[in-house]
């Protein structure tokens, strides 16, 4: 597994090795490494959450780590700050920009290093030469807000160029571009890798990485799984398993038994993304009274924006969502909720959870209307309430009135994932419920799924974890690029079929 | 009303506004930088008591400024220590702040109430200038804070505009984590734009008890650091701007005191709200422009900046 990229000349541009970041509640990077060679482009791959940001944000001086060892070019460094990374030729294009959208082109390009004085026309005029030599177009002179998402990217990159990086991080660079912008930017980052640069390209999708990088480095749950691969030597479906690995297998396949009626309708919906572009293309999916329709799928195509306009987060453009046979096309969470849907949301704590509230507030933020006399909250009906909760799922707090945030990842989901089910929900929909949990908290939430089925729900499951999918669910659907591409038998199906299906060529049955 | 009390006027409304600009251009600069510190009120009234005092002490008007200027930026730096240091509300450290620099200017300044002044910063006697009629006694027989508010409003423009400083400062206010990234230290970068804010407010103070109403009383102030504060707003983060609202805000002070003698019969109280008015007039103008352009508003005003936290 640890096979070298051989052709090029031996010299390491950077070598993280053992790298620990925890945050509260969380462990990013578990002893990560990656070692880069100069004049490459090295992809680190691996799924949300696996820590990859984090692990290039140590490099560059963002996140101090808490142990471990960063060398760049053979010599050892303790970056302080953003400055420190800078100064030893780091630049990074981090995944959510970093550019003033106030500012022109040239100011946010020459932020970092500029003359004492600014001379307008001559920064302009610099900064235009600049990004005509790397062929990234771009005009100076434009205020950043009115540039498109390519545009700014370009800006990213000539920012690191202006301060002459010879390390260039880009993080998820093509997440926000279109696909002709995202082949351009893969000839712009080989011209750079010719001329001795080394690119580190982050990214969760395979064909890009396939496409225009050396050699791969695979991250999972904040560990380094496979290092350094040589791209051209491995093939597109070991990288697939190895970002999506395989659990120990920590649930029993529930038995099958009969299903009842179709509670979950969705017939020729189709959505818009974030960026104002389609997300979803005519998904026709039924999910009916105890089974569990797993959705398989690589990240960022279409699962999200599903379990959005699902749950009433998210205007559908064309196409219907029937809940028990009502039309609630457009419905707000609220009735959606009263109509019986349960929803374990991919992000935990920014949807589905508050924060700053307390234990009880929040788990009685959906049914707060049961609590109340007039307009008051019982306080002592509320924290029965919650006491009820935690009791029966599980889950392990301190004080019920301190603060959510205190409390482990793990302990957050089975809450969050208690609030939902305790209604007795007709129809479940869980986001990525297991993501992030520890092997307990994995096997107590996927028997919670497994029960709500049993007792009569209906639920949709998306995971990127085909493992879990391939236990739990009933159905499996795949999704590529805003359609279903595909539906299989979990206990027929091959893995290698899925996971074709997954990287958009299309295999299966039925679509 | 004849000419003789109209050329005061003039005269009072651009003494006024060379107040008022004072205050709002370091209002201005620390919230480009990020920081919005309510305290004006305070460190004017301590920058106003301290020149005041030293000015009876040392009887020369400009150690009495410096001392003042020297007030404000220290009594500022208790804000910037509170909300760039340590991530603190910065409203509410910022009322704090006000509540705490009147009190204690009340408290230093007790034995000053009532006494002539040590010095006074005498109007500057320009040659021939001066000397032209109208023009003469309403922009040059002005004391010389209005020049030096005219000097620092041209500096703050440069600093801000045309220096790499100032586009550090600017970016420090508009995106902290970009600056950062950038390399730009965001707690040194706000810090010295909040301390720049407390001097300007000091200065602004000892221009009241050195020049304007040369005497010092508690409550002098009378609210002119919350006008300045809405003036910031009003000339929508531009030195230009800032400045033609200083004159125009200014103009309802002098008019305030004047109304009487004018024998125009109009409540000097909804004349002292006229600002504030305007202001809110001011923001509204620009939410509803906001739609498809960015605020003029620092973007992270008001907001602290930690590195690891998202
Ligand atoms: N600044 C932060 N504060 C708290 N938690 C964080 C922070 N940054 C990342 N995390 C957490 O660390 C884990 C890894 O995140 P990240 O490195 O962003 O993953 P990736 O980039 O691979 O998607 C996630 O669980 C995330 O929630
Ligand atoms: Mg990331």
């Amino acid at each position: 597994m640890m096979n070298k990229f051989d052709t090029l000349p031996a010299v390491t541009a950077v070598e993280l090795s053992g790298i620990w970041k925890r945050f509260p509640g969380v462990v990013a990077n578990a002893g990560a490494s990656l070692s880069v060679y100069r004049g490459s482009i090295h992809a680190v791959l691996g799924e949300n959450g696996a820590g990859k940001s984090t692990l290039m944000n140590v490099l560059a001086g963002v996140y101090r780590p808490d142990e471990g060892e960063v060398r760049v070019e053979g010599v050892e460094h303790r970056f302080r700050t953003p400055a420190d990374a800078l100064a030893s030729g780091i630049g990074m294009v981090h995944q959510e920009f970093r550019l003033v959208p106030s500012f022109t082109v040239a100011e946010n390009v020459v932020l970092g290093a500029a003359a004492r004085v600014l001379r307008r026309q001559a920064i302009e005029d610099e900064v235009g030469e600049l990004a005509e030599r790397f062929g990234l177009a771009t005009r100076p002179e434009r205020p950043v807000w009115q540039l498109s998402m390519g545009e700014r990217q370009r800006v990213e990159i000539l920012k690191a160029l202006w301060r002459d990086a010879r390390i260039l991080i880009l993080d998820e660079p093509t997440a926000v571009l279109t696909p002709a912008e995202a082949d351009e930017l893969g000839v712009v980052l080989r011209a750079m890798a010719d001329a001795g640069r080394s690119v580190i390209f982050i990214s969760h999708k395979l064909h890009e990485v396939t496409g225009f990088c050396d050699e791969a480095t695979v991250l999972r749950g904040g560990r380094t799984v496979a290092a350094s691969m040589s791209v051209p030597d491995t093939d597109a479906g070991e990288l697939a398993s190895l970002m999506v690995g395989s659990l120990p297998v920590t649930t029993e396949r529930p038995p099958a038994h009969p299903t009842g009626p179709p509670l979950l309708e969705v017939s020729g919906l189709s959505a818009l993304g974030d960026r104002g572009l389609p997300a979803l293309e005519s998904v026709d999916l039924t999910v009916r009274a105890g089974e569990i329709v797993g959705i398989a799928g690589v990240a960022g195509n279409g699962q999200r924006e599903l379990c959005q306009v699902v749950s009433g987060l998210r205007p559908a453009k064309a196409g219907t969502v029937h809940l028990a046979g009502d039309d609630m096309t457009g419905a707000s969470p609220r009735r959606l909720f009263q109509a019986g849907l349960g929803y374990i949301p991919e992000d935990r704590l920014g949807v589905g959870l508050a924060p700053r509230l307390s234990v009880i507030d929040n788990s009685i933020l959906r049914t707060y209307e049961a609590h109340r006399r007039g307009p008051f909250i019982v306080a002592d009906r509320a924290e029965a309430h919650c006491a009820d909760l935690v009791e029966r799922f599980g889950v392990r707090t301190g004080p019920l009135d301190e603060p959510m945030a205190g409390l482990s990842g793990g302990n957050l989901q089975r809450l969050l994932v208690g609030r939902e089910l305790s209604g007795r929900p007709r129809v479940v929909m869980a986001a990525q419920p297991t993501r992030g949990l520890d092997v307990q908290g994995v096997k107590a939430i996927q028997d919670l799924l497994v029960e709500a089925r049993e007792a009569g729900a209906a639920v949709l499951l998306v995971s990127e974890d085909l493992d879990e999918l391939l236990t739990l669910a009933d159905r499996l659907v795949v999704m590529h690029d805003g359609e279903i591409v595909g539906e299989f038998d979990p206990t027929t199906a091959a893995r290698s079929e899925i996971g074709e299906a997954m990287i958009g060529h299309a295999a299966g049955v039925g679509s | 009303m004849n000419e003789a009390s109209l050329i005061g006027l003039c005269a009072a409304t651009v003494s006024f506004g060379a107040l008022l600009y004072l205050a709002a251009l370091g209002e201005m600069v620390s919230e480009k930088a990020g920081i919005l510190n309510l305290g004006v009120e305070g460190m004017m009234a301590m920058g106003a008591v301290t020149g005041f005092m030293t000015a009876l002490e040392f009887g020369n008007p400009w150690l009495a400024l410096v001392v003042a200027v020297l007030a404000g930026a220290l009594v500022a730096l208790l804000h910037g220590w509170f909300t760039v240091v340590l991530g603190a509300e910065q409203v509410v450290s910022g009322l704090s702040l006000t509540i705490l620099g009147l009190g204690l200017a009340a408290y230093l300044g007790k034995n000053a109430v009532g006494r002539p002044p040590g010095a006074v910063l005498a109007p500057v006697d320009w040659p021939v200038l001066s000397d032209i009629r109208w023009v003469g006694p309403v922009l040059f027989q002005q004391s010389p804070m209005v020049y030096l508010s005219v000097l620092v409003g041209v500096v703050v423009w440069f600093v801000l505009s045309r220096t790499r400083t100032g586009l550090a400062l600017r970016a420090a206010g508009e995106s902290a984590s970009t600056a950062d990234a950038a390399g730009h230290s965001i707690v040194g970068l706000r810090l010295a734009a909040v301390a720049v804010g407390g001097g300007l407010a000091g200065a602004s103070g000892a221009y009241l008890t050195l020049s304007l109403t040369p005497q010092w009383a508690e409550g002098i102030t009378a609210g002119r650091g919350w006008i300045a504060v809405a003036l910031v707003i009003f000339g929508a983060w531009k030195p230009g701007r800032v400045a033609l609202g200083a004159l125009l805000f200014g103009g309802t002070l002098a008019l305030k005191t004047r109304l009487q003698t004018f024998g125009v019969d109009f409540s000097p109280i909804l004349l002292s709200m006229l600002p504030y008015l305007l202001t809110i007039g001011v923001l509204v103008v620009i939410s509803v422009r906001a739609r498809n352009r960015p605020s003029p508003a620092p973007a992270s005003l008001g907001i602290a900046y930690r590195r690891e936290e998202r």
